[in-house]
């Protein structure tokens, strides 16, 4: 059986509570994505071999089948492939009801979901600028990730 | 046209709908009553040798390990009973779980079925779940629900091709007229293209008659291998095409939001097994969990061009007595979706018309039919194909 070594170049400087791997680089997983969302950091991994940019992160790059990345960070800039607008949500959001989501496609490439905020319902046009911001808030449920957002750019 | 895979003999559906105080072991039984009946020369303790089960969620009723429970409420213990999961298509994988049972000739005889009970939960609770079939750290965790899934597929899909919210609406009310006709049906009411469109918005563009409601419900199909069909009927459905394929579980890492390659690749399999064409299809029961849902299988199953679909309910060619009736049976949307008795009732249908058991809503001549199941956002598609035994 291969070998599941997972590992990475650190390419910022970062605080304490990532998990990392036996060579002390920052493990590719979801967990340390939200944990550079709570830095403020959008990021993605890069991959050593075929040089794929994914985002989220994930174990395998599913390029080229590759275990080693190297994490970088993205700048958070985008435009809105598709959207709607969500009346009905789960118990936790019905605060925010009703609110925006749509999928962004980041200028390196990636598609990332989000909530769309700062933007009336009507002014949501496919192909707008968004920018990625952060909650400062930790949520109180598990698994208490920072949620990243979406606004249109200023 | 190749060698049937298996032959279904026998089938069964409970009333769809709002079943209170009854829970999915006996609204399991009540389809599974109905099959053993209609199949007088079934015994089935003596006859079904494995049991093969969908069904989406523990959480709806507190109750894990499900199927040994449903086999023992209709009296087949100690034979080996199978559950499958995959979501909205979990009972249409159970199914292809029975033609390998069959086709490997391990098994002669099987019972295969789905059941969900949801209507006990509030609307918040049912959303809750069934959000459990997308992406937790992506979709979920960023207040992306089930609806809001297909919602942003609808906007790619008016974008791209022009398609209506009109056309969206014609939909739900070509369903809701052939639920008319469907005594098992969740709903027998008519409504209006201008009722869909000024119903409650649920995620824009989709309104609350764009979805399917939250049902209770059970579906069942008594499968044996094409050999023995004759001696438990005259007219049993063969099952000659099978397709299945998956796709990533959240919407947003795919290429195209106005598609589901899933079906398309399901749908290519289960064709070229098959050995027929869209063109063949007589009947067809697709997963119209949404309105938009039942435009893009369209496409995907190729009853019209990619875009097309619009045009073609605009056309009314998917009606019944039209070119190619789709979801006679009310769909999801009439009939219901008790996610995991789906996959397995839209089989139950096609069996229903080519035996010519339909009744008002029957497809006159009816000799191939085929089923489309989705789980998910298109995570699975699962695609059958059926002809009439004969």
């Amino acid at each position: 059986m291969a070998s599941m070594k997972t590992s990475g170049t650190i390419t910022e400087e970062t605080g304490a509570g990532f998990a990392r791997d036996e060579t002390g680089s920052i493990q590719p997983t979801i967990e340390n994505f939200y944990k550079f969302c709570a830095e403020g950091k959008l990021m993605a991994l890069k991959c050593n071999r075929c040089g794929a940019i994914i985002c989220p992160p994930r174990i395998i790059c599913p390029t080229c089948f590759h275990d080693r990345f190297e994490w970088n960070r993205l700048r958070g800039r985008g435009r809105l492939l598709t959207y709607t607008v969500i009346h009905f949500p789960p118990t936790q959001f019905q605060a925010l009801a009703p609110y925006a989501v749509g999928i962004v496609k980041l200028e390196e490439g990636p598609h990332l979901p989000g909530m769309i905020r700062n933007v009336k319902p009507e002014e949501l046009r496919i192909g707008m600028e968004v920018e990625v911001d952060f909650e400062t808030a930790l949520p109180k449920e598990w698994p208490r990730w920072p949620r990243y957002f979406f606004r249109a750019t200023s | 046209m190749r060698n049937p895979i298996a032959s279904i003999v026998s089938a069964g559906v409970s009333k769809f709908g709002v079943r209170e105080g009854l829970y999915t072991r006996e609204l399991f039984a009540e389809a599974a009553k109905e099959a053993f009946e209609q199949c007088p020369n079934l015994n089935p303790k003596r006859d079904i040798q494995a049991f093969f089960i969908g069904m989406m969620s523990e959480s709806c009723e507190h109750q894990a390990h499900v199927a040994p429970l449903f086999l023992d409420w209709i009296g087949l213990l100690p034979i080996p009973a199978f559950r499958s999961e995959a979501a909205c298509a979990s009972s249409s994988v159970a199914l292809r779980s029975a033609l390998f049972a069959i086709g490997s000739g391990m098994y002669d005889v099987v019972l295969v079925g789905g059941v969900e009970k949801m209507t006990h939960l509030s609307t918040t609770g049912v959303t809750e779940i069934l959000a459990m079939a997308s992406d937790f750290p992506f979709e979920q965790w960023h207040g992306i629900s089930f609806p809001g899934v297909f919602g942003m597929m609808a906007v790619d899909h008016m974008r791209t091709y022009g398609t209506t919210e009109e056309q969206l609406a014609k939909v739900a009310v070509k369903n809701h007229d052939h639920g008319l006709m469907n005594p098992k049906a969740h709903f027998q009411k008519r409504i209006t293209v201008q009722d869909v469109l000024s119903s409650r918005p649920v995620a824009w563009p989709l309104k609350l008659y764009d979805c399917c409601p939250r049902s209770d419900g059970a579906s069942c199909l008594v499968l044996t291998s094409p050999k023995l069909a004759r001696r438990y009927t005259d007219t049993p459905v063969d099952i000659i095409g099978s397709g299945q394929a998956q796709d990533t579980l959240s919407l947003f890492e795919r290429e195209n939001f106005s598609t589901m390659k899933a079906t398309r690749l399901a749908a290519q399999e289960a064709y070229k097994m098959a050995g027929v064409t869209p063109s063949n299809i007589d009947v067809a029961e697709v997963h119209d969990c949404f309105t938009i849902a039942e435009l893009i299988a369209y496409e995907d199953l190729g009853f019209c061009k990619p875009g097309a679909g619009g045009k073609l309910i605009e056309e009314g060619a998917t009606h019944l007595g039209a070119r190619i009736p789709v979801n006679t049976s009310g769909g999801l949307k009439a009939k219901g979706h008790p996610v995991g008795a789906t996959g397995t009732a839209q089989a139950q249908e096609i069996f229903t018309q080519l035996t010519n058991q339909a009744g008002p809503r029957q497809v006159s001549g009816a000799e191939f039919g085929l089923t489309q199941n989705v789980g998910g956002s298109g995570s699975t598609g699962v695609v059958h194909i059926y002809r009439r035994g004969d």
